[in-house]
This record gives C-alpha cells, structure tokens and sequence, in this order.
C-alpha cells in the first residue's frame, strides 16, 4: 500500500491549478502530480506514490550510502581472506 | 532503475548478511512495521538468512488490513445507493466485508470503481454531475497527501457531487500500542520508509526515548532492509536507543513541510479502531469538521452497520504480532488469497498473503 516507486521525471506540465510531470520508470512511462516537490526539475529522481511525487531523492546521500556499504562489504571480505589464511 | 538496483546487489546484501552474523551476541527481537517490508523480506528470504537469535516480528503497516470491517461494510451500503459511484485503490475493493467486498458489491450491480491515483476521483465527479462520487480513503502518512489534495481540489472547487470516506490511520501511535502490550516484546523496530517521507524522522525519537528502543527508518529493497537491521541490532548491542535514518535519499528529518501542511488543513487527528487491535487513541485522521458537507459518513444514511468478523480469523493477533500466519489452522487451507477469511490474506501486503505467496509453512 506504501509502495513507491523512484522514477525520472521527463517534462514538467500543468493540469489546472496543479503542478504535473511525466515520469520514467525504465522505459514505463506515466503522470504524477508535483504540488508537494515543486521544487524537483526534468532530469530530477523522485519517489512516487499513488500518482504523487513525495520526495526528490538525494543523490549525494545515495552515493554516500552506498559508499559505506561497499567499504563494509570490502572490509568484510578482507577479513574472510585473512581468516582463511591463518 | 537507479536508486533501485544498487540497493539490490547480491555483494552487498551478503556482506551485510555476514556482518549481522558477527555483532549478534543476544537475541532480539526486532518488528518491521510496514507491510511492504514484510512483503520484501519474504521474498527476498531475508527471514532465512537472519541470525538465529534474531527474531523477526511482522507489524500493522497494512492500511488494507487493518481498515475496520466497518468501514468496508459502510463502503458496500453506500455503494448499493442509487446514482453512486464508488471509488478506491485497487486493494481494497476485495477486502471481504460482513456481506461481501465492493468488488462484489459492483457484480450485485453497484458502479465500483478502481483508481490509481485519488485525483481520479475528483475527474469523475467532474466528468459525472449527475451522480454522487464517493472515494475510499484509506492509508498511512506515505498516502495522505494524496487523498487530502484530493479533498481539497474538490472542497475548493465546491463540487458538491463529491465526498470521502476517510478512514486514515497514522504510524507512531500504533507501535506505542504495541510497545504497551504486554503479551509481545519488540527490542527494536524498522520503521517504514515511505511514511517517514512525509512525516520525517524526528517524529519517531520522543517514542524511541519514552520506551528505550531503538528505531531505525528503513527502505524497501533487500540491501536496505538488511542495513536496517544490522544497525538495529548495532544499536541493540551498544544499549543505545535512538532513532537513526538509514533512508537518507528519500528521508529527511522533518518530512515533506508542505505535504504535512495540506493534511492539517483538510483532515484532523482522531481516535480510530484497527481491524483486529480495536481503537488506539490519536491514531487516524478524518475530515474537519467544516467540510462536512464532503463526509460521505454523514452525507448518506446506510442505517446501522453491524459487521460480522469470521470468527476463526486471527488476523488481530498476527497484525499485533503475537501469532504468525501458519499458527492459524485455517492458513493454506480454509483461507487463501483467493478466498481469503481477513484482511491479512487479502492484501498482497498482509503477513498471511506473504506467507502464503513465498511458501512459509512454519515459524522462522
């Protein structure tokens, strides 16, 4: 039920009174409405849900948590070499 | 697709594996309160890859489910009125009422509609003068925003052939009932993502302090999920309960301002049984007062409504986490997604239907 789904948004547009986008999912293309991330612009992730935007995501803090993830992951396999080697 | 995919990757997902395996020294008990994350973790056989002493709880955060037999039957009576048409997300039109589901209802003659966004609805008022267009409003934080937009379009619009029927919960009060119960023992929680989008992390950290639990907000995808409970359990082990986001790239402290602002002005916060737990004070929303008008509850007289709950459901105590789905004897056999008894095996988000779908026949 909370699901959403982060896509790219192609063209910005209005409906009304209402801010709009055209949103990618990999090739999948469908509407979602902008009042509540008026500041997210064509080229922008957003996090979607039931036909609005919730939040830009952040690239910098997705870079950054997968960066410590792969240091973890590096970190957990130079252990396992270590181990197999004492 | 990015912000997807990375979060998917097998390396990672075994490091963190491994890693939970070392820190855990105790057991604990650790409660993922969103029904979409109970879903991933089943199906991603997360559940089978946990350390021993990890216990996982399945929590409420299955809106579908946990919407009282009231409201659908309420739903179903406004429905069958002459000249509706009722509208709702998809889930929630085969939730089994007292009488049968809306989907029912619409092969009984009602016009029953399905949308995918609640803007939907206000189209179809529009695009329907003649008739009275009632839309379901059902959800946590993560769709409030929406279906209030929706309120609020039309209530501004003055579209007098529109209304809701709000049946909105909220999260935080929920895992404090649940942290109140003494028949279940949560050490820690996951907290869902998405309604942390909205309502951001903050909200969580008096809850975290008053009963000394960790919370740690949590994403969807199984790296995320296994990062969220390797910092659970991190945070289980240094005896320290705070509330930490490990859902940067879509959750910021204080949630989306301007989303919070059109919720407080169309609805307000209100006590709200769950279907299964029964009222928790504080813990829905509803339209205010000044826009009855557009309250389908009091806009049509459907008499008394007195559900009737299959008695052998025990879908109460798998959304409170003191039963798992295969303790029902009813599980895979009486009760199946296709003819489902509670909620629970309705929703592709409930506990049972996961179960059920990945093939859980016991207690993991």
């Amino acid at each position: 039920m909370c699901l959403a789904i982060p896509g790219r948004i192609t063209e910005r547009y209005a409906d009304g009174d209402l801010p709009m986008a055209r949103i990618d999912y990999s090739g999948a293309v469908a509407t979602a409405c902008l009042s509540y991330t008026p500041e997210a612009q064509v080229g922008d992730y957003v996090l979607v849900h039931a036909g609005f935007a919730l939040q830009v995501l952040d690239e910098a803090e997705a870079a950054a948590s997968l960066r410590e993830l792969t240091r973890l992951s590096a970190l957990m396999e130079a252990d396992d070499e270590g181990g197999a080697g004492a | 697709m990015k912000h997807l995919d990375e979060f998917r990757d097998p390396a990672l997902a075994r490091a963190l594996v491994e890693r939970l395996k070392r820190i855990t020294t105790r057991p604990w008990t650790v409660m993922e309160v969103c029904g979409g994350q109970t879903h991933s973790i089943l199906r991603h056989g997360i559940d089978q890859v946990l350390p021993e002493g990890l216990t996982l709880l399945h929590g409420p955060g299955c809106p579908v489910c946990v919407t009282p037999l009231e409201t659908i039957d309420r739903a179903v009576a406004i429905a069958m009125q002459p000249g509706v048409i009722l509208a709702s997300f998809g889930d929630m039109l085969r939730v089994p009422g007292s009488h049968g589901s809306l989907l029912e209802a619409r092969s009984r003659g009602a016009d029953v509609r399905m949308v995918y966004s609640p803007l939907e609805a206000v189209t179809l008022a529009r695009a329907n003068p003649d008739r009275e267009v009632v839309f379901l409003a059902i959800g946590f934080e993560t769709t409030a925003p929406g279906n209030a937009m929706a309120a609020s379009e039309a209530i501004d619009a003055r579209l007098t052939n529109y209304s809701q029927l709000v049946s909105h919960v909220l999260v935080p009060p929920a895992m404090a009932a649940i942290l109140d119960d003494e028949h279940v023992r949560v050490d820690a929680f996951l907290a869902a993502g998405h309604v942390c989008t909205i309502t951001g992390w903050r909200l969580y950290e008096p809850i975290s302090a008053r009963y000394g639990v960790p919370i740690v907000v949590t994403g969807f995808e199984p790296v995320d999920i296994l990062d969220g409970f390797m910092h659970a359990v991190e945070l289980l082990e240094a005896g320290s309960p705070k509330v930490a986001n490990r859902y940067g790239r879509a959750v910021q402290a204080d949630g989306n301002p301007i989303a919070q602002a059109v919720i407080d002005r169309m609805y307000e916060v209100c006590g709200r049984k769950w279907r299964g737990i029964g009222v928790i004070p504080q813990s829905g929303l509803k339209l205010r007062p000044a826009y009855a008008a557009w309250d389908a509850e009091q806009k049509f007289d459907v008499g008394d409504i007195t559900p009737q709950e299959p008695a052998e459901c025990i879908a109460g105590q798998v959304l409170q986490g003191r039963l798992k789905p295969a303790d029902c004897p009813a599980f895979g056999t009486k009760c199946t997604p296709q003819t489902p008894l509670g909620a629970t095996m309705v929703s592709s988000e409930g506990a049972c239907a996961a179960w059920y779908r990945y093939g859980r026949k016991s207690a993991t």
